[in-house]
């Protein structure tokens, strides 16, 4: 009551011309300008380049940071192009005594590849407060007394700011703070198999830790890294051992982004880190846009960086980007997009609702549930509802490099082994999940099922019938068919279980499926996949647990078959293959091949496939080493999920880009047309307030009738 | 056999509930001091209706819990009898075709169509993109478009129909009763029945049967030909699942204080009885307890519980047997959380007997602690206990709604209100919207917890010796 | 007073102690420091090394309540249960596992919850006295009737319902405030209305009901008899007596839940987007972060007993007959 009272109050406030609608959440004083809006589920947890990993911190990492390399916002297949570099890197390869050896030469003999990087010159760093110097020439905040803390909060109440160059340097410092004892840095492991030294590195400074003065820190300075250093102002080499052509899809991750030392003597000072300044709270980069608020419980905005050095939109791209209006602005400077605010939004229902009340531009595109509100058919195009339709609402798919798989695992007793008997049992349930229906139920048509390993858009993975599963698809008119459950039961029969009855004792086959299931989709997720085994007899049991336990069972070889996803590094088949490479089994060796399999002539295959450039020699090893997992079925091979954005009018120059993720500076947003759709969907309704006052009054009526018949009675 | 007995934790609870609340009135009809706040509980006519549709609740939570396994389709030739790892209970049989009569996914009450398009075949090779027929929701209408609405209503006609004869037979049957029962003549009793004279309200009593016997008889034919409430997006017919939730209610509802009750009982009575450093541990032990944030111990102890089921795996082997698991544990834990309160009341009270003078009377012949406790004050707290009971049971239901929304309630493969609400996140998240899981929800509960209000609300007038 | 204020703190001691030790006892039953370091690093490429060192950091490769292997004094003080525990007593609450400040973060984040909460109390009590004042005033009318009806009514609607609902009437159909999110500062008032509306109308029905059985049992007193005997108009009487005696349960039984409202709603702010301790804490279980856990359980209890504190001293206010001793 009180609070429609209020309302009425406010009316003649709140609605002043052009101002914004009453229910937009943001300021109005942010109404018409150059801001784009998205959201973010999760706070990230880190922002260092050395350590942020999850896509959830890449959002906003790809904006900030610079690494030298970056890939084609455009152009398909995914084409590496420089970025702070000046060009592509191309490796020099040496033997074991350092002797040069050419371009081509054979894999075995390849002892060290250099990479000599150089990088555009003049590139600077966003204005920061690490960078303040005095008239001295002295850095203003690199020796503050713990008094000079009291007053500072967040990194905006330092007054002065200051920049510098970007040099080589830089990037060599990155790839020793990889190393660096106090950050954990995800790639450590990886990298230290094959930069130069930095296994050893590590423990070098680790021991320097041990004998620091308390309070002091590190200066990686101090400590050469064979595997990495500095050339000349613009340039640095990097050496690995063996060949590694995937390095460069490394190179085009935040992981090999320049961090200049001063933000690391800036941030390690006694009192910073209480105050939460660190570099994972306000990183410090050279790219287009700069974190300048961080508040991860509500709010994180990234401003357009003024020192930026310049880039252009893209000239060429795929053959329909022309069509799609994706090159109109081609040659022009970029970023276009002034600021860009991230809200934290938990909870799909108020997230969608303000999607299409137009409070955000774009949907979360790997935001799960909210994808769940377009129906996008099995075989048919993309569909919007009108109503979406009408409000010029736009839908944009493309396949994801994941995969969601159910594995067995090939150290149990009775779905795993190598014997002709248990790849029957696994061909013959791979058979009967049918992921067609799984998708059209489940993930509303949102991806395609997995053929292999491979997903498509990734060399190595074929198109049509070429590249169809043999043990669970035929070809037919035009489209894959999975074959009928006849077959699944032949097989099952042919593995010792007619009928899902072992055959020498006569009992129901009982399956243990392992997964992590807390949303509300999953039961009926639960009962689906119970349903699908029971096509041909099967019995399974749905062990849920929670994702401790279960990452716990896996590695301890404890599941049976398991739920598990894959999500690429880098477009290329050795990060999709080495899912299934022997050595780097979860029991025992505690690799990323969940399912432990193990197949020696896959691993060969797999081991000359690795180091290998793109070209029809590598495709015949990977179309072999394919035909063994698929024959072996280690895994149900799933399906890889259809990512889709879905836009408002008014945002544009989108194209999902799965392995870039600095896209921000690419997008462009109209304003105007903006704020007036916005007026337009979103006119407050007052009329019920009113009805409901009126109805309060009704109420009360009776209440003063019966409150004078009472008086009259007590007057009596 | 015909099928093999599964006995769940739950259930032997419920039963045991179900025997001691045998116990309890076995007693009462005894004693006439006892019997009064019933008769009062009884003469109220908010506390017949709601005991009506409450019983309406536990009936059906009832045959929930008789659990069995039905035997494989296909048997092996010389190995004995195999069971399906699939748990059933009674009602699951009642209410058979609700339960097989499974859609693809989405569908609206009383729709004949899926909720979304399709690529549909056309037997000319033809591709058509619309909204597909339902296998079982309004299969029998030729064009639904047209016939839809008057096959509702006849329907509805039919399903009145058959209720009002029920009713009548009830009526009937009650009128002939009452009548032998007072001697007079059963035109006579009807007639008080209808003019609302009867001591005991039977008019809102027959009111109250009438419009469950109506919904049940309605549910019954509709339920035939479409489904009511819609399907789910696995295409379980909605209406079902939520009349399964009513067990995870109830069973929420009342084990919570079975469970704590002995503790609260003990701890709370000794308290007060022998007070001096008993009292100053146990108050310690339930102000430590009372003190702790509610949800944050259920997060915890469930966890924990994952814990002991993943290593003890063996004994857990259906799915129904985890979650029930953890339906049990859950209640202990919110009876851990909640019975400081009772334990707090029984103190009070117990503090105040202690001092009145057939207690002190008792004591100074020398009667015994445990018997003064056993003899004395307990039958002198039961109201408390009693009242308190039912108080909760309405609290207890909609916290396992909130419960499993924070993600710590049921196990998720579990049928609750509070699971369906918790996926209506997603549905209303959908355009166009899904609202009618979250509609029958919401009915259902809304259901439910008015009348164990309006019946909590009578039974404490009946027994609290203030209002007396 | 100042000696009885004294002893309860004093007495509140062993239940922190007690509180502490039984959440640390759940958390490390459920959790070993190897599974709080594999979620803390991440999914991929996690070695050994790595989640040793995470422990190491943090100070989770202790032994937990005992340790063994140190000599005298230090097989107590050197496990995981002393070092995490000590602190909390002087609300250092050290570092969340992710590195955060965790003192900071509840410092930041008790406003937006109190921005909600206290609103809703304030609101809340005073609507809903003026209900149940109404519905007394009534008594045995049917207007008291169907306003006690309603009020079951709306007690028995789970809280989900009203958000969810309240959220599609107001700012989905109507468009009169945003759906979720906040700001600071003025600007935080739009956010600040629905929740709030919310709130009070989901508290409506049970606080209504409650304070119209206080106001009943006030009323049938032999002071309110006199009075009316007195001659007395009826609102006289109910405004001059009932509700100035009635108020002195009501007063001590909602003061209990101040210290609280710092706690803020879990529910609601995960909802609304609020940025407050609610959804901290909602965060925290499902990130399991002990030490954030932990701090927000020992706060809880710490508030809960404060709580009871000021009760007791508000009875000594309003009822001067009451002393403490």
């Amino acid at each position: 009551m009180r609070l429609s009272l209020l309302f009425f109050l406010l009316l003649p406030l709140l609605s002043a011309c052009g101002a914004p609608p009453w229910n937009s959440p943001y300021p109005t004083a942010e109404e018409g300008k150059n801001i784009t809006y998205a959201s973010f589920a999760e706070r990230p947890k880190h922002l260092d380049p050395a350590q942020s990993y999850s896509s959830n911190e890449i959002t906003f990492t790809g904006q900030i940071y610079e690494p030298p390399l970056q890939y084609h916002y455009l152009k398909r297949p995914y084409t590496l192009i420089p970025l702070a570099a000046a060009e592509l890197p191309r490796p020099l390869f040496l033997d074991a005594q350092g002797k040069p050896l050419a371009a081509n030469a054979a894999p075995e003999k390849i002892a060290f590849s250099v990479y000599e990087i150089h990088i555009k010159p003049g590139m600077r760093y966003q204005p920061h407060p690490a960078f303040a110097r005095d008239a001295q020439g002295k850095f203003l905040y690199h020796h503050l007394a713990p008094t000079d803390l009291d007053r500072i909060n967040k990194l905006a109440d330092f007054r002065q700011v200051g920049t510098r160059e970007l040099v080589a340097a830089d990037y060599v410092h990155q790839i020793k703070r990889l190393a660096h004892p106090k950050l954990n840095s995800p790639i450590f492991g990886l990298m230290s198999e094959y930069i130069v030294g930095l296994k050893e590195y590590t423990k070098t400074l680790a021991r320097a830790q041990k004998c620091l003065a308390p309070g002091s820190q590190l200066d990686l300075e101090r400590y050469p890294l064979a595997g990495a250093e500095v050339v000349d102002r613009h340039t640095y080499r990097v050496k690995l051992k063996g060949k590694y052509p995937q390095f460069l899809y490394w190179l085009a991750m935040p992981f090999f982004a320049p961090v200049p030392p001063e933000a690391d003597l800036f941030y390690g000072q006694p009192g910073m880190a209480e105050k939460n300044l660190t570099l994972d709270w306000y990183p410090v980069g050279t790219g287009p846009y700069m974190l300048t608020e961080n508040d991860p419980n509500r709010k994180m905005v990234l401003e357009r960086n003024p020192n930026f050095h310049g880039e252009t939109y893209p000239a060429e791209g795929e053959p329909g980007d022309m069509a799609a209006g994706l090159l109109k602005d081609a040659g022009k400077p970029l970023p276009f997009i002034d600021k860009a605010v991230f809200s934290l939004e938990k909870e799909s229902i108020p997230y969608w609702n303000k999607f299409l009340q137009g409070y955000y531009d774009a949907s979360g595109i790997s935001s799960d549930s909210f994808d769940q509100a377009v129906r996008v058919a099995t075989q048919g195009e993309a569909d919007v509802t009108d109503m979406m339709k009408e409000k010029g609402i736009r839908l944009q798919t493309t396949v994801t490099a994941t995969n969601y798989y159910y594995g067995f695992n090939m150290l149990d007793p009775v779905v795993g082994g190598y014997s002709e008997q248990a790849r029957k049992l696994r061909q013959a349930i791979s058979l009967v999940i049918d992921y067609e229906e799984f998708i059209s139920i489940f993930a509303n048509g949102r991806g395609i099922p997995a053929q292999g390993p491979l997903p498509p858009g990734i060399f190595g993975a074929h198109e049509g019938a070429a590249g169809i599963n043999p043990y669970v698809y035929d070809w037919a008119d035009g489209k894959p068919k999975r074959k009928s459950l006849e077959q699944a039961k032949k097989l099952l029969a042919e593995a010792g279980y007619p009928d899902g009855r072992d055959e020498k004792t006569g009992k129901p086959l009982l399956l243990y499926l392992d997964l992590t299931a807390s949303g509300p989709d999953d039961k009926a997720r639960l009962d689906w996949v119970r349903k699908q085994f029971q096509k041909i007899d099967l019995q399974l049991v749905v062990r849920n647990t929670d994702y401790n336990r279960f990452q716990d069972k896996i590695r301890k070889g404890n599941a049976q078959i398991f739920h598990w996803g894959w999500n690429a590094d880098y477009p290329d088949p050795e990060n999709f293959l080495f899912l299934l490479y022997g050595p780097n089994a979860r029991v025992g060796k505690e690799g990323e091949n969940s399912a432990n399999y193990e197949n020696p002539e896959f691993d060969r295959l797999f081991e000359r496939m690795k180091n290998m450039d793109n070209g029809p020699e590598r495709q015949k090893i990977i179309d072999e080493a394919v035909a063994i997992a698929r024959r072996d079925a280690p895994w149900i091979w799933g399906f890889h999920p259809k990512q889709y954005g879905l836009f408002h009018a008014w945002y544009q120059n989108v194209k999902p880009n799965l392995m870039a993720n600095n896209g921000l500076k690419y997008a462009r947003v109209d304003s105007a047309m903006r704020a007036r759709l916005r007026r337009e969907w979103n006119p407050p309704v007052l009329w019920p307030l009113g009805l409901f006052g009126l109805a309060l009054v009704a109420a009360l009526l009776p209440a003063i009738v019966v409150y004078r018949r009472k008086e009259r009675q007590a007057a009596i | 056999m015909l099928f093999k007995p599964v006995l769940l934790w739950t259930d032997v609870l419920l039963w045991l509930l179900l025997a001691g609340v045998g116990l309890y009135a076995w007693k009462v009809r005894q004693r006439e001091h006892l019997i009064r706040p019933w008769r009062r509980l009884l003469r109220s006519r908010s506390g017949v209706a709601s005991a009506v549709v409450l019983l309406a609740f536990v009936a059906v939570g009832v045959l929930d819990s008789l659990h069995f396994r039905l035997p494989l389709e296909k048997q092996g030739s010389n190995t004995g009898i195999h069971y399906s790892p699939e748990v059933l209970s009674v009602f699951d049989l009642i209410a058979g075709p609700l339960r097989k009569r499974v859609e693809k996914t989405y569908s609206a009450p009383f729709a004949a169509h899926l909720y979304t398009k399709e690529t549909i075949e056309l037997p000319g090779g033809k591709q058509l993109r619309d909204y597909p027929r339902l296998k079982y929701g309004g299969a029998h209408l030729r064009d639904p478009e047209r016939e839809l609405g008057e096959d509702v209503v006849l329907t509805a006609l039919q399903g009145g129909a058959y209720a009002l004869i029920l009713l009548s037979g009830l009526t009937v049957l009650l009128s002939l009763w009452l009548a032998r029962r007072r001697g007079v003549a059963p035109g006579a009793a009807w007639a008080t029945i209808r003019q609302g004279h009867d001591e005991i309200p039977w008019r809102t009593f027959l009111i109250t049967l009438g419009l469950l016997i109506l919904c049940a008889c309605l549910a019954v034919v509709f339920s035939a030909k479409y489904h009511i409430f819609g399907t789910d997006k696995v295409g379980q017919d909605v209406f079902y699942l939520s009349l399964k939730s009513i067990r995870t209610g109830l069973m929420i509802g009342t084990l919570t204080t079975l469970v704590m009750l002995p503790f609260a009982l003990l701890l709370g009575i000794m308290a007060g009885y022998f007070r001096g450093w008993v009292d100053d541990v146990i108050q310690y032990v339930y102000t430590t307890l009372s003190s702790i944030p509610g949800v944050l111990l259920i997060a915890a102890a469930v966890l924990i519980l994952q814990v002991y089921m993943d290593s003890n795996q063996d004994a857990f082997d259906t799915v129904v047997a985890r979650a029930d698991i953890r339906l049990l544990f859950l209640c202990v834990i919110l009876g851990i959380t909640s019975w400081t309160g009772l334990c707090r009341l029984l103190r009070g009270e117990t503090l105040k007997l202690r001092e009145m003078e057939f207690i002190q009377a008792a004591t100074a012949f020398g009667v015994g602690h445990f018997r003064i406790i056993a003899r004395h004050i307990l039958p002198n707290v039961m109201h408390i206990v009693l009242i308190s009971i039912v108080l909760d049971f309405s609290a207890l239901v909609l916290a396992e709604a909130v419960l499993s929304y924070v993600g710590v309630g049921v196990d998720p493969a579990m049928q609750s209100w509070g699971n369906m609400i918790n996926g209506a996140r997603l549905e209303m998240a959908r355009e166009p919207m899904v609202w009618w899981s979250l509609a029958a929800a919401f009915v259902f509960m809304f259901v439910l917890v008015l009348s164990a209000n309006l019946f909590s609300d009578r039974m404490r007038d009946a027994f609290d010796p203030r209002t007396r | 007073m100042i000696n009885y204020i004294i002893r309860r703190i004093l007495y509140a001691l062993p239940i922190l102690i007690g509180v502490n030790l039984l959440t640390f006892a759940l958390f490390f039953v459920v959790n070993t420091p190897d599974n709080m370091a594999r979620i803390h690093l991440g999914m991929k490429h996690v070695t050994p090394d790595a989640i040793a060192k995470w422990k190491h950091e943090r100070g989770y490769d202790k032994p937990l309540m005992w340790n063994g292997a140190a000599q005298g004094g230090k097989q107590a003080t050197d496990t995981i249960f002393f070092e995490k525990s000590v602190g909390m007593f002087v609300f250092d609450f050290g570092r969340s596992d992710e590195g955060r400040e965790i003192a900071r973060d509840i410092k930041t984040r008790m406003w937006p919850s109190l921005a909600i909460a206290l609103p809703v109390f304030v609101i809340g009590l005073a609507v809903n006295i003026t209900f149940a004042m109404l519905m007394a005033f009534f008594r045995a009318t049917y207007i008291d009737f169907s306003g006690v009806v309603l009020c079951v009514a709306m007690m028995s609607v789970s809280g989900l319902f009203y958000i969810i609902g309240g959220q599609y009437l107001v700012s989905k159909l109507l468009h009169l405030t945003p759906i979720s999110g906040f700001d600071s500062g003025v600007n935080a008032f739009k956010f600040i209305i629905l929740p709030v509306l919310i709130g009070v109308v989901g508290g409506i029905g049970s606080g209504a009901r409650w304070y119209r059985t206080i106001f009943l049992e006030e009323a049938t007193r032999d002071y309110v008899r006199t009075a009316r005997a007195k001659g007395l108009s009826e609102l006289s009487v109910l405004f001059g007596h009932v509700l100035k005696n009635a108020m002195i349960p009501i007063l001590t039984g909602a003061v209990v839940v101040i210290p609280l409202l710092f706690m803020g709603s879990l529910i609601s702010e995960s909802f609304f987007g609020i940025p407050g301790l609610g959804s901290y804490t909602i965060d925290a279980i499902n990130a399991q972060d002990f030490a954030i856990v932990r701090a927000m359980v020992f706060l809880g209890s710490v508030l809960y007993i404060v709580g009871l504190i000021l009760t007791d001293i508000s009875y000594t206010l309003v009822d001067p007959r009451i002393r403490l001793e």
